[in-house]
């Protein structure tokens, strides 16, 4: 690579220095006497001068800061928060899940979709099997065609995935002013800021907006929010919902535990993924121990030797 | 010492290829049951009260006492 570049480089350098010669000697020899020309003075000012001017254009262009959107509209930077789950030897807290899948479908789930997720990921790893099948018969699926041709309706599966609150896009937009509340499945992976971005804005909803602030109808400030006008209002408050393990319900708790869950919902091999991973770092580690040991086991006798010269004796 | 030592191994392992194959598939089983224990213990011991199974007794019990009191 290293190689190939210099090569490169140096005939275009060559061609550089024939042009840039060619046009000083013909540009001066049309313009001025031929005395200038052969002035090494002259050459160096203008060199210089044209070095200063390429600086300086750059600097103007590049050196400043570009933005293509106002501040207001690139959303306040969520605060960084030492999150738990994100450490490399961590799993999830699958208590926080469970809290977490509670305030879903208590407060989010009447908006928001999670079509991406079956109710049986959810065995096992938030709620028992017998849990999950009661709560996916609470929800009515068509049936495949019978002989007549008519579609049935049956009570969900295991194998059903989560119902959307609303039957497709337009009637999610007209129930909502116009503004479509997203899918969550992947949500935490789809946003800048990720965990931090959903939970800052979860709880960054001031009580009223700042003075000098245009928002349009129905809409909300968030500063999180890229634009800062959120269709979305606030939607947790302490006590909103109440907790089965008895986790005091305040604002940032059911922020935080619904962040979790929708980080499990978008990433959930996060925990079997960690866990491969630190085994694989440690048996890789021995191996390269291993690999390290046996390069100086075969190249000591290479490493070791000595060469040594002895002039041909000359007969004579 | 050493070296009645190495000629048992020599014998008993690498002299013959059928043993010493067996020998290989062998630790290597060994090894990945013993690897996969404790490094799976270290993990539950780093999370400890996070994962489902830390926790699962909560709820399966208080299935089996609802259904003892229907």
């Amino acid at each position: 690579m290293l190689g190939r570049t210099v090569l490169r480089s140096v005939p275009f350098r060559g061609v550089a220095r024939q042009t840039l010669s060619k046009t000083s000697t013909r540009a001066s020899s049309s313009a001025a006497g031929p005395e200038s020309a052969s002035s090494p003075f002259n050459l160096t000012l203008t060199a210089s001068a044209a070095t200063a001017v390429a600086i300086g254009s750059a600097a103007y262009l590049y050196g400043q800061e570009a933005h293509a959107m106002t501040p207001a509209e690139e959303g306040l930077h969520a605060t960084a928060y030492p999150w738990e789950h994100a450490k490399w030897n961590k799993t999830f807290d699958h208590a926080a899940l469970r809290r977490g899948f509670q305030v879903y479908r208590e407060v989010c789930a009447s908006c928001h979709s999670l079509t991406r997720v079956p109710w049986r990921s959810f065995v096992g790893v938030l709620h028992t099997v017998d849990e999950m099948k009661a709560m996916a018969e609470e929800y009515e699926y068509d049936t495949e065609p019978n002989d007549q041709g008519e579609i049935e309706k049956r009570p969900g599966k295991l194998s059903d995935y989560i119902p959307a609150p609303y039957p497709n896009e337009e009637a999610a937009r007209a129930a909502n002013g116009g503004a479509l509340p997203p899918d969550l499945s992947l949500i935490v992976k789809g946003r800048h800021g990720g965990c931090n971005y959903i939970f800052s804005l979860l709880t960054g909803y001031p009580d009223e907006p700042p003075a000098g602030v245009v928002l349009g109808e129905g809409m909300n400030f968030n500063p999180y929010f890229p634009g800062t006008g959120i269709a979305m209002a606030r939607v947790l408050f302490d006590g909103v919902v109440e907790y089965e393990d008895g986790t005091p319900a305040t604002t940032s708790q059911m922020a935080k535990d619904v962040v979790e869950f929708l980080n499990w919902a978008a990433e959930p091999e996060m925990d079997d993924r960690k866990k491969m991973g630190v085994k694989a770092i440690t048996l890789l580690t021995g191996l390269f121990a291993l690999s390290v040991w046996v390069k100086r086991y075969k190249w000591s006798p290479i490493k070791t030797r000595k060469i040594v010269y002895s002039p041909p004796v000359s007969r004579r | 010492m050493a070296g009645a030592f190495a000629t048992t191994l020599y014998r008993s392992l690498f002299q013959r290829n059928a043993a010493y194959l067996t020998g290989i598939f062998a630790s290597a089983f060994a090894f990945e049951l013993a690897f996969d224990t404790a490094s799976n213990r270290v993990w539950d011991s780093f999370n400890r009260g996070r994962q489902w199974k830390d926790i699962k007794h909560r709820y399966i019990n208080q299935a089996e006492a609802d259904e003892d009191d229907e």
